[in-house]
């Protein structure tokens, strides 16, 4: 090559090549979802700027995109932890369920005690529960053998189906009477919004700690690095002596302790009883968001609150353009989709990488090098 | 009712299975065409949404069932012809990318299908095997539908296919042995995308049938995980059509458990009914995998047997 890249420039672009497939990623489906809006005649930049508003344009738009990112904050790692010791679980959603139905019984079965105590109380149970229900199937993963994406799918179904029997049965509350419901929250163990100017509740500064700690967990310690030698290459993990099993049974407790924690806020701070108004699908935006960020906890954070935004203007979109509400579904699916074919290029930017690096030191040993 | 009519319960069982099992038939006979050749689609649960709202559109725009069938299958088969192309990139994690396609599908499928939620289609037709009886409760459960004889000719000509004729011991080591194959001048990223999207045409079938028999409408409910079960399925009949049939009668009689127990009064845990089939995959899952050790009949260039 003889075109002269100075290097600072070359080290700049080693740096930022890595978010090469998703910068593309997003760029694709931009054009893709933008044809797709003008085959059907729908004004495009209208519908863009529409987003924008409905997400990201207003006080009340934030209000409403932060309270749908809180819980994909959670449920997203879910997804992220166990994907560290190189799992896929996508069964979210039914612990996000469980765990609100533990939340939301937990204040009838236990005597009265003050709200801070109560909230612990409750926050544990759903994290019981939810890390329950997510390490059955990285249990029965170690355990038989039994895929763990097909696994923990089952797991939410039947998830789901114990959640509606006993919301409708044995827990509801007799008076909830067109929507069934377990009996409300008292008051006082409601959680509350953040500032009276603000209305969004404390599980969205619960979602950006536990992130925080997520990424504590898998950078800076030692289990981190130890999940991610697990589902680097389990054999030599084996062979180093790691205790595999436990923690890729670890990794999916702690998981499904983030996705019962966001059943838990949603119980308590949005909902105030558990009712079938829970299956809202965070648990599957969850598992895109995961995957946009690559499984990094901090960048989940973001990811969570952009497609929160998406999910925030659908409303908008329905009532300016008269578009169904599965426009935003098409719009993650696409999205979806094109994250993980521009994963393809993965290879190439490696070798890119390595190679704009070596030219970023010293610009006679770039040369050399690759002459 | 303090007594229950057993033979009704039991005919019922019977008529369940095979009306509840078609799907699962077709959906699992495309998952073991998918996988011979080496690949996992999960997006066949999208795949089956999208054929049945295709299915359904067409049929009612043409006024045939027939075209909706087919215009399903096409569906799919376009789906999973994507599906097999973009996971022939370097990199491109099959499982995901089946994660992605539910995602997608569904979406697709929700959005056009609002206009048909209202609309009566026409519905497939369906032999009377009981006309010889008198009693109603066994004609109708005895009324078999057509597309149940298609699938059961599918799977013996698959079990014939898969063994005796080329293209069937090409799909086969390409889904073994890869790397062999293309020794042998195949390409196994073009016989994989093949397989994968004739699994779609046949998943999108079993949507359609969905949408046009049984249930027999389409909304946005229709669907709820029959595809991800096929999967399972397909792992708990070995790879082998045959035992696709056997295995999808099996979880059609206990997704008819439900239905079949309210026929005879008892109609409380209606949603613990409905997830037998879930609970039913789960344990054969359970029963039937085993660690650290490829199964039998498994392909092996699988990516479900690491």
């Amino acid at each position: 090559m003889s075109i002269r890249i100075p290097p600072v420039a070359a080290r700049g672009l080693a740096l930022g090549l890595p978010a090469l497939p998703t910068v593309l990623a997003v760029a694709t489906t931009v054009l893709l979802f933008s044809v797709f809006l003008w085959a059907r005649e729908i004004p495009v930049l209208e519908a863009g700027a529409l987003i924008y508003q409905g997400a990201f344009g207003s006080t009340f738009s934030w209000e409403n995109t932060l309270l749908r990112a809180a819980p994909l904050m959670l449920t997203a790692l879910c997804v992220a932890l166990p994907a560290r010791a190189g799992l896929i679980i996508i069964g979210g959603e039914g612990a996000l369920v469980l765990g609100g139905l533990a939340a939301a019984v937990t204040p009838l079965w236990l005597p009265a005690l003050p709200a801070s105590l109560m909230w612990v109380a409750m926050a544990a149970a759903a994290m019981a529960m939810g890390g329950f229900w997510i390490g059955l199937s990285g249990w029965m993963r170690q355990r038989r053998g039994v895929n763990e994406t097909i696994g923990s799918l089952l797991l939410s179904y039947i998830a789901l189906a114990v959640f509606r029997h006993l919301v409708e049965g044995p827990l509801r509350d007799p008076a909830s009477l067109n929507k069934p419901s377990t009996a409300p929250l008292p008051d006082a163990y409601s959680v509350g919004v953040i500032s009276d100017t603000f209305y969004v509740h404390w599980g969205l500064v619960a979602g950006v700690v536990v992130c925080a700690l997520a990424h504590v967990l898998v950078r800076h310690s030692v289990s981190g690095f130890a999940f991610s030698i697990v589902g680097g290459n389990v054999r030599a993990a084996r062979m180093i002596g790691l205790p595999v099993n436990r923690l890729v049974l670890v990794t999916c407790v702690l998981g499904g302790a983030a996705a019962g924690l966001a059943g838990m806020f949603e119980v308590a701070a949005v909902q105030g009883s558990a009712n079938a108004a829970l299956i809202a699908g965070y648990g599957t935006s969850g598992i895109l968001v995961a995957f946009a960020a690559r499984h990094n906890p901090l960048a989940i954070i973001v990811c969570a609150i952009l497609l929160g935004g998406v999910e925030a203007s659908g409303s908008l979109l329905q009532r300016r353009l008269g578009l169904p509400d599965a426009t935003t579904l098409i719009l993650e699916g696409v999205l979806f989709v094109n994250l993980l074919a521009w994963e393809a290029l993965n290879g190439r930017v490696l070798h890119w990488r390595i190679h704009w690096r070596e030219r970023g030191r010293t610009p006679a040993e770039g040369v050399v090098q690759h002459g | 009712m303090a007594e229950i009519d057993y033979s009704v319960l039991l005919l019922a069982l019977l008529a369940g299975a095979i009306r509840v099992g078609t799907p699962f038939l077709f959906v699992s006979l495309g998952e073991c065409l998918t996988e011979k050749g080496g690949r996992i689609n999960l997006g066949l649960e999208g795949i089956l949404v999208v054929g049945a709202m295709s299915g359904y559109a067409v049929a009612y725009l043409t006024d045939s069932a027939w075209l909706g069938v087919l215009a399903a299958g096409c569906a799919g088969g376009a789906l999973g012809a994507f599906h097999g192309v973009i996971c022939s990139l370097p990199r491109v994690n099959d499982i995901a990318f089946g994660i992605a396609l539910i995602l997608l599908g569904t979406g697709l499928a929700f959005f056009f299908g609002k206009a048909f939620i209202q609309p009566q289609a026409p519905s497939l037709p369906s032999i009377e095997l009981g006309a010889w009886s008198d009693d109603a409760r066994v004609r109708s459960a005895l009324s078999v539908n057509v597309l149940f004889f298609i699938g059961v000719a599918l799977t013996l000509l698959m079990h014939w296919g898969l063994r005796a004729t080329r293209w069937g011991l090409v799909l086969r080591l390409v889904g073994d042995h890869a790397q062999s194959a293309r020794a042998l001048g195949y390409r196994p990223a073009l016989v994989r995308t093949l397989a994968t999207a004739g699994g779609g045409f046949l998943a999108g079938v079993g949507g359609a049938y969905l949408s046009l028999y049984y249930p027999g409408s389409w909304n946005e409910g229709l669907s709820s995980g029959q595809g991800l079960m096929a999967v399972a399925l397909v792992i708990f009949a070995r790879w082998q059509p045959l035992n696709c049939l056997w295995a999808a009668l099996l979880f059609g009689a206990s997704g008819a458990v439900g239905p079949a127990l309210q026929a005879v009064g008892i109609s409380s845990g209606y949603y613990l009914f409905a997830a037998m089939p879930y609970a039913l995959t789960l344990l054969v899952m359970y029963l039937s995998c085993r660690p650290n050790q490829t199964l039998s009949g498994a392909p092996g260039e699988l990516s479900l047997n690491r």
